[in-house]
Parts: C-alpha cells; sequence; structure tokens
C-alpha cells in the first residue's frame, strides 16, 4: 500500500543552505564587478547581475522561512514543468519577435536605428539565435525531459530543491546572456557568444541538472531505462563537454567581462565548429528525438514502431554525428583529410537521421486516422517529415562542392530554419499542447480550431520563409562566381545585396506568419490553464487512475 | 605529443569505438531481448498518474500497470 512516509519538508537541510551559499558568493562577486570593473559594460551589467542573485537570496529566504522545498515521495513534480512550459512560452515568443524585427532590419537597413547601438542586427542576432535555441529550446528540454525521466522511471524528480536551482539559474544565464549582447559583450563565438563569467555559471547550472538527471534515473522503479532518457541524457553529457571545452578561456580581470581564448587560430575554428555543430546535433537533435520518442507513442497511444531501430537510431547517431563539425570549414585552412572526414561523416548521418525518422512517423501504424482529426498530431508528424528534409539537405550541403555554392549564401539560413522552425519549433509545439492539459487537469485544448490555426499558419510562414531562402541562396552563389568574357567577376557584391530585397521581405512575411502562429498558441493555452470551459478532445488519453496493489 | 594522441586514436581509439557501436548493435539485435523491447516500446502507454510507491515490490509494481 502506499505510505505516508513520502512527505518531507526541507527546511534549511544542506541543499538549500547550499544554494544559498552559492547566491550570497554569486552576490559578493557581482558587488565587487560593480566597483572594480576594468570596463562600463561590466560595470553596468554586474547591477543586474546583483539584482538577480538578490532576487535568488529572496525567494530563499522566504523559502525556508515557509518550511523548505515540499518533497512528496508519492507524486511527480508537476509545478517543475508547468513553470518550464510557461518559461518555454514566454522566451519563444520573444526570440521569434526578434527573428521579426532583424528579418526586416535587413530588407530595410534604416531599421538598424543608428542613434541606438544595440537596437543594430549585430547586437539582435545573436540575441534572437541565443533566445530561439538556448531560452526556448532550453525550456522546451527542461521541461520535457524533467517530465519524461519522471513518468518514465516512475519516480519523483531526485535532488529536492536542485531541479529548482536548474530551472531559476538557467532562466538566470539568459539573462545575463541576452542582456549582455545588447551592451556589447560577447566573445564573438557562434551560438557560444557569453563571456567566461556566465560560461562558469551556466557549467555549475548544467553539471547540476546532470545529477539531478542520473539521480532520477539512479531511483527509478522501472527496470529498463526508457529509449527518450537515453536521448536526453547525451544531450545534456555532450552539451556539458562541448560547452566547456569551447569556452575555455583566460579573463583579462576577475572582474571583467573580457576574456581570451585558450585556442588560436584554426585550431579555435575547429573547436568552434566541433561545438557549433555538435549544438545542432546533441542540443537541437538528440534533446527534441527524446521528445519525439515520448509523445508521438503517447499521443496516438500507438507503441514506437521499432524498439530496436530506436537503439540503433541512438548509438548510431552519437557515434556519427560527433565528427560533422569539419563541413563548416571547407576551403579553409584547416586540412583537406578534416575536411574529407567531416563531410564523410556528415553523409554518413543520413542513416540514422532516416531510420529515426521511418520510427518516428511509422509510430502512426494504425493510427494514421488521427492526422485528420488531431492537429496535434499533425504538428508532430509534420515535425518529424521536417526533421527528414533538413537531415536530407544537410549532408547534401556538406559535400565540399555543394558547399561551394552554398557557403555564405542565404541557403545556409533556410537550412537552418526548415531545422529550426519546422523540426524544433513544432516538435516543441506539440509536446506543450500535450503537456498543457496534462498538467492542468483539463480534457483537451481550449480550442482545437486555434491549434489548427497555428499549424496551417506557422507551416505556410516556414513555407515562405525557406523558399525565399533557397532563391536568395543559390542566387547569391551563382552571382558571387559568374565570371564574364575577359575573366572578372560579372557582378559586384553591393549587386547581390541590392537583389536580396524581395526575398528577404518573403522572409520577413513568413518570419510574422510563424510568430503568429506562436502567439495564438500562447491565448490558448492561457484559456486553458484559465479553466475556461474546453472542448473534449478524444485525443487527450486520460491518465490511468490509480490502482491499489494487491 | 601530438603524434601520440593521433596515433592513439587512429589505432585503439578507432577500434574501442567500433567495438563499443559492434556491442551496440548485438544488444539491439539480440533475439531474446524481444520481450523487453515489446514492453519498452510501450512504456508510455502503461505509465501512472502517480510514481511506484517506495514499499512496492517490483511484481507489484507490473500489476498495477
Amino acid at each position: 500500500m502506499i505510505s505516508a512516509q513520502g512527505l518531507k519538508r526541507a527546511g534549511s537541510d544542506p541543499s538549500t543552505a547550499i544554494v544559498l551559499l552559492i547566491t550570497i558568493l554569486g552576490a559578493i562577486w557581482s558587488l565587487f564587478a560593480a566597483a572594480y570593473a576594468p570596463d562600463a559594460a561590466m560595470r553596468g551589467q554586474s547591477w543586474l547581475i546583483l539584482g538577480g542573485f538578490l532576487t535568488g537570496i529572496f525567494l530563499l529566504v522566504g523559502s525556508i522561512a515557509g518550511g523548505g522545498v515540499i518533497t512528496d515521495e508519492r507524486e511527480y513534480n508537476e509545478n517543475l514543468i508547468k513553470a518550464g512550459v510557461i518559461a518555454s512560452l514566454f522566451w519563444g515568443v520573444a526570440g521569434l519577435l526578434v527573428g521579426v524585427v532583424i528579418a526586416f532590419q535587413l530588407a530595410f537597413p534604416v531599421l538598424n536605428i543608428e542613434a541606438f547601438g544595440f537596437t543594430n542586427f549585430g547586437r539582435l542576432r545573436p540575441l534572437h539565435t541565443s533566445a530561439v535555441i538556448f531560452a526556448f529550446g532550453g525550456n522546451v528540454l527542461l521541461a520535457t525531459s524533467f517530465y519524461v525521466v519522471q513518468r518514465t522511471c516512475r519516480t519523483r524528480i531526485a535532488g529536492g530543491i536542485w531541479p529548482w536551482f536548474v530551472f531559476w539559474g538557467y532562466q538566470f544565464f539568459i539573462l545575463i546572456a541576452a542582456s549582455g549582447y545588447l551592451i556589447g559583450i560577447t566573445q564573438g563565438k557562434e551560438y557560444a557568444e557569453p563571456e567566461w563569467y556566465a560560461d562558469i555559471w551556466l557549467t555549475l547550472v548544467w553539471v547540476v541538472y546532470l545529477l539531478v538527471f542520473l539521480g532520477t534515473l539512479w531511483k527509478r522503479k522501472e527496470k529498463h531505462i526508457y529509449v527518450a532518457n537515453w536521448f536526453f541524457l547525451a544531450f545534456i553529457v555532450t552539451i556539458a563537454v562541448l560547452h566547456v571545452i569551447n569556452n575555455l578561456s583566460m579573463p583579462v580581470s576577475w572582474v571583467g567581462s573580457r576574456s581570451y581564448s585558450a585556442f588560436a587560430g584554426v585550431q579555435d575554428a575547429l573547436i568552434q565548429w566541433w561545438y557549433g555543430h555538435n549544438a545542432v546535433g546533441f542540443f537541437l537533435t538528440a534533446g527534441f528525438l527524446g521528445i519525439m520518442y515520448y509523445f508521438i507513442p503517447k499521443r496516438v497511444n500507438r507503441p514506437v514502431y521499432s524498439y530496436r531501430l530506436s537503439i540503433i537510431h541512438f548509438w548510431s547517431l552519437i557515434f556519427i554525428y560527433i565528427w560533422a563539425g569539419p563541413h563548416h570549414l571547407h576551403y579553409t585552412a584547416l586540412p583537406e583529410w578534416a575536411q574529407t572526414l567531416g563531410m564523410t561523416f556528415s553523409i554518413m548521418l543520413w542513416m540514422p537521421s532516416w531510420g529515426g525518422m521511418i520510427n518516428g512517423l511509422m509510430t502512426l501504424s494504425g493510427a494514421w486516422d488521427k492526422l485528420r482529426t488531431d492537429p496535434v498530431v499533425r504538428m508532430l508528424v509534420m515535425s518529424v517529415a521536417f526533421y527528414g528534409m533538413s537531415t536530407f539537405e544537410g549532408p547534401v550541403m556538406s559535400i565540399r562542392a555543394v558547399n561551394a555554392l552554398s557557403h555564405y549564401t542565404d541557403w545556409t539560413i533556410g537550412h537552418v530554419h526548415s531545422g529550426a522552425l519546422g523540426w524544433v519549433g513544432f516538435v516543441s509545439f506539440g509536446a506543450l499542447y500535450c503537456l498543457v492539459p496534462w498538467l492542468w487537469k483539463r480534457k483537451g485544448m481550449y480550442s482545437k480550431a486555434l491549434v489548427d490555426w497555428h499549424f496551417w499558419i506557422a507551416t505556410i510562414g516556414i513555407l515562405l520563409y525557406i523558399t525565399s531562402m533557397w532563391t536568395a541562396g543559390i542566387l547569391q552563389g551563382l552571382w558571387w562566381r559568374t565570371y564574364d568574357a575577359l575573366g572578372f567577376l560579372e557582378y559586384s557584391f553591393v549587386e547581390t545585396v541590392e537583389a536580396m530585397f524581395i526575398p528577404y521581405v518573403i522572409r520577413a512575411v513568413g518570419g510574422v506568419l510563424y510568430l503568429a502562429g506562436a502567439l495564438i498558441m500562447v491565448y490558448n493555452v492561457y484559456r486553458t490553464v484559465r479553466g475556461d470551459e474546453v472542448e473534449d478532445d478524444e485525443n487527450v488519453v486520460e491518465q490511468p487512475a490509480l490502482q491499489p496493489a494487491q | 605529443m601530438y603524434e601520440i594522441l593521433s596515433t592513439f586514436a587512429q589505432t585503439w581509439g578507432l577500434l574501442i569505438f567500433v567495438a563499443l557501436f559492434a556491442a551496440a548493435l548485438v544488444y539491439a539485435l539480440w533475439p531474446r531481448n524481444q520481450a523487453l523491447f515489446d514492453a519498452a516500446a510501450s512504456a508510455p502507454l502503461t505509465e501512472n498518474d502517480t510514481p511506484a510507491a517506495a514499499d512496492e515490490t517490483e511484481d507489484e509494481t507490473h500489476v498495477r500497470a
């Protein structure tokens, strides 16, 4: 029988004391930075960091005064997931909005308001990429991984206060990084722009995330570790390794913002793209495949098509992906054998990628009718279709001869967005549409019709985006290499810039549609959470009621 | 140092990775694991809305599911 021993109040246990100590030390450091930072940007930003740590201390003291974090082993920790869902929606809209702004800035340069340095494209572009990848994607991964690991291990999340430290610590990292970009703090590495102090903070948060995840696996009540957890674990471990190695650097001052990388020249470039491509492979692919392997079977109420294939998918993906990075450095100082290695492994990735896509799609066997009746399933299936499409396109673009045409053009941007908007975005939206009724115990979303609207508006947005970028990119690639009869370049660079106007406007319109879809979703989630009358959705499987043990 | 590392990567490193991958393949394709995989494939469908209780034996877990 179920015992009452499960309930525990943390009070001021050692974990809470350690978290309090971390926040106090952080607050002291930011005070020193405010006073002694050699650069004005750091002196300004340290006040924000101090504010964050003080908020943390305030929250912790409040929590301790109220008896501490409650740990009830008889229940899953769902408040944590709810917080993750809300944070995902917030950062999703913010990141997409910045994306729309910079898309219009490219079409209409006058929008780079020169009087404010922080609104120009160069500052907003990393804000957009980090907000959509790390803030939106990261929060979706935090929420879904914490949900899935609890459910499939049939045990409450481990660590008492620590999962909350991960959640709030991660939001704090996003704030530090984002505000830093706006005032010009960056180490200039793509997708790894945050400076050393933000990197150290993220390392701390990430190691705790790993320990919380491992601790939950450790106390699992199921013998077998479900495949989605393997993908989540690979994502967490690999990102930790990538993040630490790519960010090895020497700060100029212990209270200043600037640092110098431990690597130089082509070694630095190779490590950066080993990091950069595996951020795609393990953050945007492995983590979201974990979502696919839980939410698609759950939503269509069918077992995984082939569990053997899922295991082979997992191991071949992680064995191959890690070597694909050098394809970002074709025709550079990187030795040619290394370029060829990156290209070869990228092409080999076709197999696990398409194996995984087939496994995801075929899970619908016997439930294909849900494509017609359930817009959430349609969203999930469309995301897997985009996964297949962009993982076909990527290896093609990694071939050196194709890359000669596509590199440095907007084709790359189109490719990234078919993966990001189509695969990552749609699988996240699908998972969130599943989670919201489950977490807030509703029979369905407030409006199924609005889910449908979201699906179609966003899909049209993606199509506008990727087709305009294909056209733009191939035009750029061809014009840059067109010679006249005398062997001179036919087009000057600025002519290719002028020709971008129409594709850039179409792209921006696509972005507006995608953002509009996300706003519809936020409204729909808000009405669902508020408890407004929902339509009975036969696709939301009632969570089975607890039956007493024999 | 470069010589040592690259020699290791091209010999033992390669062999270790191939062996690990082969082991994963054997595990995935081993016929006797079929029952385990069948159960695992529907793991998301057989869960409860509450964690397994602390004093539950493994048998009871499966009865409940």
